[in-house]
């Protein structure tokens, strides 16, 4: 097997390219071709029939579902060359990554980075082999853009802390085995009295409410913590180090969700398929509309400028050791790209594309109205379009607070 | 704001003295957990009707107060800011078709009952998801057949305007009309028709051009409602900027929203005088279509901008379902892809003027 410590040859990444084809032909159920990864949702449950358990098992054991990281952790230690051609590899025979999710996207790189050995040896094999699902406790009635303003409070008490406070629009948290918090531990300094910690979604005190959303879905939830014990070795890097770390993961969860995949799994078929089924095209094949055809390849355009920024900008944040300030350049331009994208869709199939249930519409449509409607929350989760203006404009710019 | 008469005046206070007291989002909530039938408060349409709002286009011997178009303009936005659900501007719109083109036997039969709230009336024209295609439906021997897509408030209706191939049709719900539901974002009552062999009277008297006649009072009474909406999402998110706290300052002292918010105001002033523009014209019967377009289309491009901006500037709590923010927003769609999207009424007007 190929793994980092090997010489650089050219045939080194040819083989590798046989052991990922083999791999895929051994393991992967063909009638998963083309299905989704639900595990990377935080739509629901996840639907997992043994076909996809199998699948995301053998990836799991293989450590590929977390291509580039460390295998003495549970990861790949796949290069970025390999790891690209088993992307390559996986999108030729229709299979896909069965492991995802918050684990994966943002609290795992996080752990690596700022975790301790232990806490790394306990909590990322599982994420590596998709066997726990996490959700992320930031956001509270009062902290949402001013995150830092959080008052849910941990109390020191020796051996532990008990936490007390709420939490809101907690992604997935009905679902979630496990929180990745930040939590305050001094009330006297803002920045500083954060602390970083991992708390047990079943633990006694830990309650969830699911909310729904305008698209139909209750995804999210409000967390209330009651007296909840979290054991000091849950505690993520050191006491009132928090807000730093906290950012790090930010910085990861913007990176993700700019990025072609979860945009993309928002956004369904073509544009230009689109136009064809649902308005005129000529003889020739073309969109019949040449308005419609402008506004499409003007958007193709620019989505593809956008994708290759987003190449370009992780190649060189990754030289440069990590994510970057760039995240928040990203996340804008991809969020409202899909937006655009969604709203472009569904003037496109007309009322054809608002359809809310019920007879007369295909999944798809529907769909694709529930998807233009959650799309809404790109621009707003994750720090929103305003705040990555904000910090666009003073940490990369350097432009001055005018307070 | 147009200038209004002292009837205007006491009709705009009267409905959005109405509309925020009896009829709040709060009751657009109860009618889409109950589903009534019909899609809205039988109750809530019999106390419109009483008040007259049904008949406000309608002349006083055919039982309306004749108020004109301006006056349901006012009306309907009010009803809009609230999401009242009722079938006022569907109603209106084949009343106007019967004034412009019924006989007077027709008249006398149809109007009465519609300006008392008695029977509901209905467009139905399109036959595609998009508006501005084919007319495929025909008539024979006074039999109508044909399909139309996502009619307005289908199901409370019982007097449907239909176009055909030679002109528009009035036909009575019963034999040979069939109902599937059409379920889109908002909610509200849509519906494919089905007409097969069913009895259809000519409105004859309208003209060539009788169902344009019709389709540019449905875009600017349309728009109407969709001011109501803007101005409302305008308002309450303007509201919501100047209470929530975020670094310790009220979201309104950011400048970055402000600039946002003055953008939004410049568009809805433009939007509002589109609007009165086209009800200007109805009233005064004087470039019509071209204003019409006008209205429709400023109505699509500021209702679109405001219904994104006010879920985005709401944060997370406006995506949530237990906010009335998004209810706006699944309206805007299905009202900006009825009666003319936004290119398709740049190309009309365009056409309207020679280019
Ligand atoms: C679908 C969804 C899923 C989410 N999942 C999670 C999750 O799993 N875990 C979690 O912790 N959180 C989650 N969030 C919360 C999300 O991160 C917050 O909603 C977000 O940070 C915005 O905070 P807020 O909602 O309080 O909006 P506010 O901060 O109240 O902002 C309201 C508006 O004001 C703007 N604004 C605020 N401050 C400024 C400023 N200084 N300058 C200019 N404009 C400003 C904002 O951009 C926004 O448009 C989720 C949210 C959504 C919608």
């Amino acid at each position: 097997m190929a793994t980092l410590a090997e010489p650089r040859e050219a045939n080194t990444d040819d083989a590798f390219r046989e052991e990922v084809r083999e791999f895929i032909a051994k393991n992967f159920p063909p009638e998963l071709k083309g299905k989704g990864n639900a595990l990377a949702t935080v739509e629901g449950p996840a639907q997992e029939g043994p076909a996809e358990k199998a699948w995301r098992e053998a990836m799991g054991a293989k450590g590929w579902g977390v291509p580039t990281w460390p295998k003495e952790y549970g990861g790949g230690g796949l290069d970025r060359k390999q790891a690209r051609i088993l992307q390559e590899e996986m999108a030729r025979a229709g299979a896909w990554n069965p492991i995802g999710g918050m684990g994966v996207m943002m609290f795992g790189p996080t752990l690596l980075e700022f975790g301790s050995e232990e806490q790394k040896r306990e909590h990322i094999p599982p994420i590596a082999k998709g066997e726990i699902r996490w959700c992320q406790g930031y956001s509270e009635p009062n902290a949402g853009s001013d995150l830092a303003n959080l008052q849910t409070f941990a109390e020191d008490k020796g051996d532990h802390y008990l936490v007390n406070g709420q939490k809101t629009w907690t992604s997935g948290g009905q679902w979630a085995d496990k929180c990745f918090a930040i939590v305050r531990t001094d009330k006297s300094d803002k920045h500083n009295g954060i602390s970083f910690m991992l708390i047990d979604m079943d633990a006694p005190g830990v309650e969830v409410r699911p909310i729904q959303m305008i698209s139909g879905m209750s995804p999210f939830c409000e967390t209330f913590f009651t007296d909840v014990k979290v054991p000091k070795e849950n505690l993520v890097g050191k006491e009132g180090q928090g807000w730093t770390i906290g950012k790090r993961l930010l910085q990861h969860e913007r990176t993700n969700l700019s990025g072609g995949g979860s945009m993309a799994r928002l956004m369904g078929s073509s544009l230009a398929d689109a136009a064809r089924k649902y308005a005129e095209t000529g003889d020739d094949g073309q969109i019949a509309d040449p308005v419609l055809r402008d506004r499409i390849a003007d958007f193709e355009i620019r989505w593809q400028s956008f994708l290759l920024t987003a190449k370009r900008a992780v190649e060189e944040s990754k030289a440069a050791g990590g994510v970057s300030e760039i995240s928040s350049v990203l996340k804008k331009l991809g969020t409202k790209l899909g937006q655009e994208r969604s709203e472009l869709m569904i003037e496109i199939m007309g009322l054809q594309g608002l359809g809310w249930e019920g007879d007369g519409f295909e999944e798809a449509e529907l769909a694709g109205v529930r998807a233009w409607l959650f799309g809404k929350a790109t621009t707003i989760y994750g720090g929103s379009t305003e705040i990555q203006n904000n910090i666009i404009a003073k940490r990369v710019l350097g432009m001055l607070d005018h307070q | 704001m147009a200038i209004l008469n002292e009837e205007q005046e006491m009709l705009r206070d009267m409905a959005r003295d109405w509309a925020t007291n009896e009829s709040p989002v709060t009751a657009w909530r109860k009618v889409r957990t109950e589903k009534p039938a019909e899609g809205y408060s039988p109750d809530a349409w019999n106390t419109m009707a009483q008040m007259g709002w049904a008949g406000v286009v309608i002349p006083e011997e055919h039982g309306g107060s004749d108020f004109g178009w301006m006056s349901a303009g006012l009306v309907v936005e009010e009803l809009g800011k609230t999401m009242t659900a009722s079938p006022i501007v569907a109603t209106t719109l084949a009343a106007s078709a019967i004034v412009l083109g019924g006989s007077d036997e027709q008249k006398a039969r149809w109007l009465p009952k519609l300006a008392s709230g008695e029977v509901v009336g209905t467009l139905a024209f399109d036959e595609g998801a998009h508006h501005g295609g084919k007319t495929e439906a025909s008539v024979s021997d006074g039999k109508l057949s044909g399909t139309k897509a996502f009619v307005h408030e289908a199901h409370g209706a019982s007097l449907f305007v239909v176009s055909a191939a030679d002109g528009l049709y009035l036909v009575e719900k019963g034999d040979g009309v069939t109902l599937s539901d059409r379920k889109l974002t908002d909610m509200r009552s849509h519906a494919t028709i089905t007409f097969d062999g069913a009895a259809a009277d000519k409105l004859a008297d309208g003209g060539d051009d009788l169902a344009d006649k019709v389709l540019d009072r449905a875009r600017i009474l349309t728009a109407a409602e969709m001011l109501g909406m803007a101005q409302q999402v305008f308002d309450v998110t303007l509201d919501y900027l100047k209470q929530r706290v975020q670094f310790n300052q009220v979201l309104a002292s950011f400048q970055a929203l402000q600039h946002r918010m003055a953008d939004l105001f410049g568009d809805l002033a433009m939007m509002r005088s589109a609007v009165e523009g086209g009800l200007e014209a109805l009233d005064s019967g004087h470039g019509i279509p071209r204003a019409a377009c006008v209205a429709k289309a400023e109505a699509n491009r500021v209702l679109h901008t405001m219904s994104r901006e006010g879920v985005q500037l709401h944060g997370g709590i406006g995506m949530t379902d237990e906010y009335d923010i998004g209810f706006y927003l699944k309206r805007a769609r299905v009202l900006e892809a009825s009666w003319g999207s936004t290119s398709y009424l740049r190309d009309r007007f365009a056409s309207l003027a020679g280019y």
